[in-house]
Parts: structure tokens; sequence; C-alpha cells
């Protein structure tokens, strides 16, 4: 060992550094999540969390399911594609409960605005009117029926 | 101690062996649905979005996004004749309570529904240094919040500007394709609201799917084509003007 | 705002401590490209400087992940870029290069460098400081002149390693903005190289001006032909670094590719006091102008002094405009072309400039204790072999 003796601090100091790199791979090991790696380079168990969300909308099928009879009436219309919860709101939690927890009714001068108030920008053919102008200002719920507004379809009240 | 060296030599890997069973755990829960069925993606019809925001405000609700974030906004533009390059844009608070009439006349007007691409190659989840943004192997770009540093460099990379900082989970965030509704066969909460199907949920993995096959009869586009991020937002009707 | 921006886009990411991290780190690459002029290359007019280069680089490495700390969302997370590197991000790996920077080369460098002097304090010094002393030498007392042979080859060898580990370490910075194609601004291949020039020249420029510092503090005369020669390499370099920028500026403007229309106006409304007065004139040309001066005419050594720590100052306060100019001027346009923020720094928040100021000033604070412990103008290993000996 006499031609280690002028490098022997060199050697201590290798040692230093391999206790380091020890260390680093006892805290690797338990630090690491378990699931990271499952399905690529990343935490597994976060796909159970991401896709554990509670749900604020129901989903038409949903409405549908115990509104059968709206769900007909509006298949007859114009506004057949819109989804219930589009002018209703999130209804998950009326679905899941529907004796408690009751929809509020969407105020409808402000709904029919957001799609119908004319704008340059919207396609052209796409029913538009200017709400102060059209027929007197009158609230929109006194000639059209929402979930069927067309006038010569039976909507008119 | 005198420890010689050979009884070092057989310690440390028995110490290696007794120490990975101390670990040895339960594992974590899996996913309950089939990842592999699917392949997610969306397509947004410009000739059909009416600029409401319905989409906007479904998004914020389903998702808790916080105000003045979005991980969902609508653009309109303004082209006026030939100049492509230089298009009128306003966005009043993301299109969440729709848009005034603009005083815009003339030229071309229309409303662009901007979201998370849930690129293929994305540059965010290439960029993130733990991992804590990547894609599910049925092709959604996610964020766990639970490993996210907060050190913002995917926010920087996305193109789109559609990752933003939440304020108060203090992590990255940004448009998950609503991995928690399409992953019980609901679409997501933007396409549900939207009430001219502006805005559908494509399956590219099935083959009957129809926005699967609506992507293979018709003219589509993507965003920024040339920064190659392999975007699974499809554009019907884009104009060359879009940013 | 002005214009366009996409809605998540108003709001700034990176802040002045974004900022502030480069500019330390490359002060570290650039003293320690100075400390290895005279151990690699044999400039050993720069001798004087080796050691307080060491230390200067420690001092600022040892600061330098505190403003990452302070800017990240969840900083008590930050073991993960350890844990679960991505392998694919520049961030993740520059953890490690950091690590291997600051252990292997930096700490071992100085560790063999001052252990003759570590042993005899271990000996002569009571008390805590001696406690100190004996642990830094590692139980080892061997400094026979075989030991101290041996230390110097070893040091040579860790300071050659140490020279690509320094580019690399600031040239990872600049990697990490040149790589991110979504930002124009940044996304260039020579990012990295002008990152690594701009460090070499504040990093000597530091050096330069912690030397004449010290020895005013100490009262002690200057070695002008140390000056005169971290003067020389600063021009040289600085010259290097100019001519890369202005390439970078006039390929973009010959270029004129989308963003360059939106990106020149935003340097001549936004960023016109800090890129074109702060960073282009005072911070580039007034110093190359005044050590071109020097390089040419033959001045005394007063005003030679003057004009160096004038060169110096300005210099530095060039590449701190450079890495604000970089980063925030990054962030002050829209990925749309379309449109402007503008960035409000706070006084006394989490990322304001109070704790900026603070991060600025404690390498120095650090740098004072350093020099208490390892003092750099004691018991120094001789000149290279072959060499002339000091003046």
């Amino acid at each position: 060992m006499g031609e280690f003796k002028d490098s022997a601090h060199l050697i201590r100091l290798a040692g230093v550094f391999l206790l380091g790199l020890i260390l680093f791979l006892v805290i690797r090991s338990v630090a690491i999540p378990k699931s990271f790696g499952q399905y690529g380079p990343f935490r597994g168990a976060a796909l159970v969390e991401l896709s554990s969300r509670p749900l604020a909308f129901a989903g038409h099928e949903a409405c549908e399911n115990c509104h059968p009879d709206v769900a007909e009436l509006k298949s007859k219309g114009v506004h057949k594609s819109i989804n219930c919860e589009s002018c209703h709101g999130p209804l998950a939690k009326h679905a899941d409960d529907p004796g408690n927890v009751k929809p509020v009714l969407p105020e409808v001068a402000q709904l029919c605005i957001r799609c119908h108030s004319e704008n340059i920008a919207k396609p052209t053919g796409f029913p538009q009117v200017n709400a102060k102008e059209h027929f007197g200002g009158q609230t929109c719920s006194s000639c059209h029926k929402p979930h069927s507004p067309g006038l010569d379809a039976g909507g008119k009240k | 101690m005198n420890v010689s060296r050979r009884q070092i030599l057989l310690l440390l890997p028995a110490a290696a062996v007794a120490w990975e069973y101390v670990l040895a755990d339960n594992p974590e829960s899996s996913p309950n649905f089939k990842m592999s069925d699917h392949w997610w993606g969306m397509l947004i019809d410009i000739s059909k979005c009416i600029g409401c925001g319905s989409c906007v405000r479904a998004c914020a609700t389903e998702n808790d996004v916080p105000e003045t974030y979005f991980r969902t906004w609508v653009e309109r533009y303004h082209v006026s004749d030939w100049h492509i390059e230089n298009p009128e844009v306003d966005s009043p608070k993301g299109g969440i309570d729709g848009f005034p009439q603009s005083k815009a006349e003339g030229g071309k007007n229309f409303f662009v529904p901007k979201m998370c691409n849930h690129c293929v190659d994305s540059p965010c989840s290439q960029v993130c240094p733990v991992g804590a943004t990547f894609h599910t192997p049925d092709g959604v770009v996610l964020v766990d919040y639970e490993y996210c540093l907060g050190c913002r460099y995917c926010i920087q990379a996305c193109p789109y500007g559609c990752r933003f900082f939440h304020p108060k989970k203090r992590t990255a965030d940004k448009c998950t394709l609503c991995y928690h509704r399409i992953t019980k066969g609901l679409t997501t909460a933007c396409c549900e609201a939207c009430p001219t199907g502006a805005r559908q949920l494509a399956d590219l993995k099935n083959p009957n799917d129809p926005i699967h096959a609506f992507l293979k009869t018709h003219t589509v586009q993507v965003l920024k084509p040339h920064l190659a991020t392999g975007s699974k937002l499809f554009y019907n009707g884009l104009d060359g003007s879009v940013r | 705002m002005e214009g366009f921006m996409y809605p998540n886009e108003v709001e700034l990411q990176w802040s002045i401590l974004i900022v502030l991290y480069p500019f330390l780190t490359g002060l570290v690459a650039g003293a320690f490209i100075l400390a290895s002029l005279e151990r690699v290359f044999r400039v050993e007019e720069v001798k004087p400087t080796y050691r307080l280069a060491l230390l200067t680089a420690l001092a600022f490495l040892i600061v330098a992940p505190l403003p990452l700390q302070l800017h990240l969302g969840h900083p008590e997370r930050s073991l993960e870029m350890y844990l679960t590197p991505h392998r694919a991000s520049a961030m993740a790996m520059f953890g490690f290069v950091y690590l291997w920077y600051l252990m292997a080369v930096l700490v071992v460098e100085i560790w063999l460098e001052y252990r003759r002097d570590i042993v005899r304090l271990a000996e002569s010094s009571r008390g805590v400081k001696g406690l100190l002393y004996r642990a830094l030498t590692l139980g080892s007392h061997n400094v026979s002149p075989a030991a101290l042979r041996i230390d110097d080859r070893v040091g040579w060898i860790i300071t050659l390693i140490g020279i690509p580990s320094a580019f690399l370490l600031h040239g990872y910075v600049g990697f990490i903005f040149g790589s991110v194609k979504a930002n124009p601004w940044w996304s260039t291949p020579l990012m990295p190289v002008v990152f690594l020039f701009s460090a070499m020249v504040s990093g000597i420029a530091l050096v330069l001006l912690m030397y004449m510092l010290t020895s005013a503090m100490r009262r002690v005369a200057i070695d002008m032909r140390c000056l005169d020669t971290i003067a020389r390499y600063l021009f040289y370099t600085f010259v290097i670094d100019f001519t890369l920028e202005m390439l970078d500026l006039i390929h973009r403007i010959y270029e004129s590719d989308e963003s360059f229309r939106s990106l020149d106006f935003m340097v001549h409304t936004r960023l016109f006091f800090s890129q074109i007065m702060i960073q282009i004139f005072l911070g580039t040309l007034a110093p190359l102008a005044l050590l071109s001066l020097t390089q040419l005419f033959t001045f005394s050594v007063a005003v030679r002094k003057r004009v160096y720590a004038m060169s110096a100052v300005l210099t530095m306060m060039g590449i701190f405009a450079m890495r604000w100019n970089v980063v925030i001027g990054g962030q002050l346009f829209s990925k749309s072309f379309l449109g402007y923020t503008s960035y409000k720094v706070d006084l006394i928040t989490r990322e304001g400039i109070l704790p900026a100021v603070a991060l600025m000033i404690l390498p120095f604070a650090i740098l004072y204790v350093l020099i208490k412990i390892l003092p750099p103008w004691q018991g120094e290993r001789p000149a290279a072999a072959g060499a002339h000996g000091d003046d």
C-alpha cells in the first residue's frame, strides 16, 4: 500500500462521493412514486385522479331519460341539435337527485340574445336579430317557444 | 469496527435486496377504462361557430377554471380585403360573455374557438423536467397537479397559448379534454354546450366515429403546421389569416 | 396590453428572477474560464486572480439555484428533478450538469488548490474553526511534495474537464431558451453560443472588478501585468460576443420571417431603453470603445485602472440587460404576432425587485465568508513550471 500513501486523500475524497451516490440511490428508492413509469414517463396514479373528477354537466342522454316528452318536441324543431344543458346550465346534481336539486330556469332575454344577437362575424344564414328592434323589443318567449322556436311548426303561442 | 472488504462486498447487495423487500407495497390502483381503444382528437367547424361563448362558460363551470384564465377561448377575426397577414383579432374575456357587435364593415369576419391541441409530438411534454405533463395512452395531454413543480417551462413551450399558471394550485393547467367525462362515454363539456355542433369530439381509433369519417373526406387544417407538433385539433374552414 | 394576445399570454410567466439566474450562472462560467487560463493555458500573468476567481465562481454557483426556488410554484417538489428527470427536457438534464459542475469540478478543484493551507490551518487553529478545517482535510494531513505533485496533476485534469463543463453549464441555459420552437425571439441555434460568450465577458469583468476591489481593501498594489492581461482577454471575448450578436441581428433583419415585424416593433418600443440604450450602447459599444483605446494607445497606470473599472461596470450592466432582453423580451410579444403586453415588477413580492437585489448581494456576502475561510493570498501554489516568477 506504500505507493498509495501520497494519494490516500484522493481515495478518501472518492469515498465521500461514493457515500453521496449511495445516499442518492437510497433516497430515490423511497421517494419516487410507486406508479411512476407504469404507462410512460409520468405518475400512473395521475390517470385515476384526473379521470375521477365530479361531473358538472350530466350530458343530454341523462336528461332525455327522464324528459322524453321535451326531447320529442325538441327533435321536431330547429333547436333539435342543441343539448339541454347548453341552455339550462350544468345539471349533473339535478340528474343525481331530481327531487331535491331543482334547476334554475335561465333568464330568457339574456339566453336567446347570446346566440341570436346580430354580429357581422356570425355565419351568414344563421338567424340573427337586433333585439331592441325585433318586433318592438318584446321578450323572445312572447312568440317563440325555446324547445321548438319555429313560428310555423306549431310553436307559436 | 473491523469490517473486511469482503464482508462489505457481500453485505451491500444483500442490503439492497432487503431494502427492496421493505419498500414493496400494494400497487396503486389503475384506471378502469380501456385506454388502448381510443385515440382522442377534436374537430372545430369554423362555418358553424356563432361566437356565443357557451363552450367557454361550460368549460369554466365543469373544470373550475379561475377567472381571467382560459382552458378554451374564442377569437373573432376581421380580415379586410386580401391582407391575410394582418387580421384584426379580438377576444373580450376570451369570449366568455359572447361578443359585442363589431364596428367592422365588410371583409371576412368569423369566430375561431381555440383550445389545447393535444399534440402527438407536444413541445410542452418534451420540456417538462419531471414528467408532470404527459401523454395518456389514449392521446390526451394532461398535467399531474400533484407532481408539477410550477416551473412554467411548458407554458413557454406551447405555441398555441393554451396553458396557464393556476393561481391557487400553483401548477401549470390547461384543457384536459374533459378526461373525466370522455372516459365515461360522455362528450367534453364544451362540445355538450355548443349549440351548433361547431365543436365535436373525435375518436380517431374508432372507424365508426362520424367525425373520424369527416376528417377523411373534407379539407381540414391545423394551427401552425410548420411547427410539426402533431396537433389533433382539426379545423374545417380555417382561413389562412388565423394565427 | 396592446393589439391582440392569446388570453393566457397577457401575464408574464418568467420574472426578474429568471433574468437573474442566467446572469449568475454566466458569472460562474466566466470566472472559471479566466481561472483556467492560468491553470491549463499557462497564462501565468493572471495567476494573482486564480484563487479569487475560483472562490467567486463558488459563491455565485451556490446562490444560482435560489432565484429558481423562489420562482417555482412548488419548490418543495424540486427534488423530483433528480428523482424522475425527464431525459428529453433540457431543464432536467441541467440539474445534473449543475451538480456535476459544483461537486466534481469546482469543489474538488478548490479543495485540491487549498489543501496545503487547509492542513496548515487545521493544525494551527482552535475551536470551531479548527474543527472545520480538520473536517475539510478528510483526515489526511499528507502535504509532502509527492502528494502535492499528485494534487497538482489531478487539479490540472479537473480544470481541463472543467472547461467544457463550464461551457456546458452556461451553454445549457442558452439551450433551454434556444430550443423553444414556439418562441421566435428565443429559438435560434446561436442562443447557447451567445449566452456562453456573454457569460465569459461578464465573468471576466467581475473578476477584474473583484481583483481591483480586494486589492484596494487589502491596501496592496495591483499587479498591472495581471490587470492588463485580464482586460485584454475581456476585449477579445467581447469582440467575439459582439460579432455573434450582430450576426443574429443581421440575419433576422435580412430573412425577415413572419415574426420579424412584430419583434422589430417590440425592440423599438417596449425594449428601447433596455436593449438599444443599455445593452447595445452603454453595455457593449461603450466598453468596447474604451477597451480598444487601451489596446491601441498607451495610457498611464492610473488612467488604465479607471478605464478598466468603468468598462467592467458597463459590461456587467450590459450583460444583465442582455439577459433581461432575452427573458422578458421573449414574453412581451404575442405568439400571434399581433400584440404586446408589459411587465410590471413589484417591489416587495416573492418575485419582486427586493428579492432580486438581495439575491445579487448574497453572493458577495458568501464570497466574503469564503475568503475568510480560504484566504486567496497566502501560500499560493508557485506559477506553472517553466514560466517567469511574479513581479
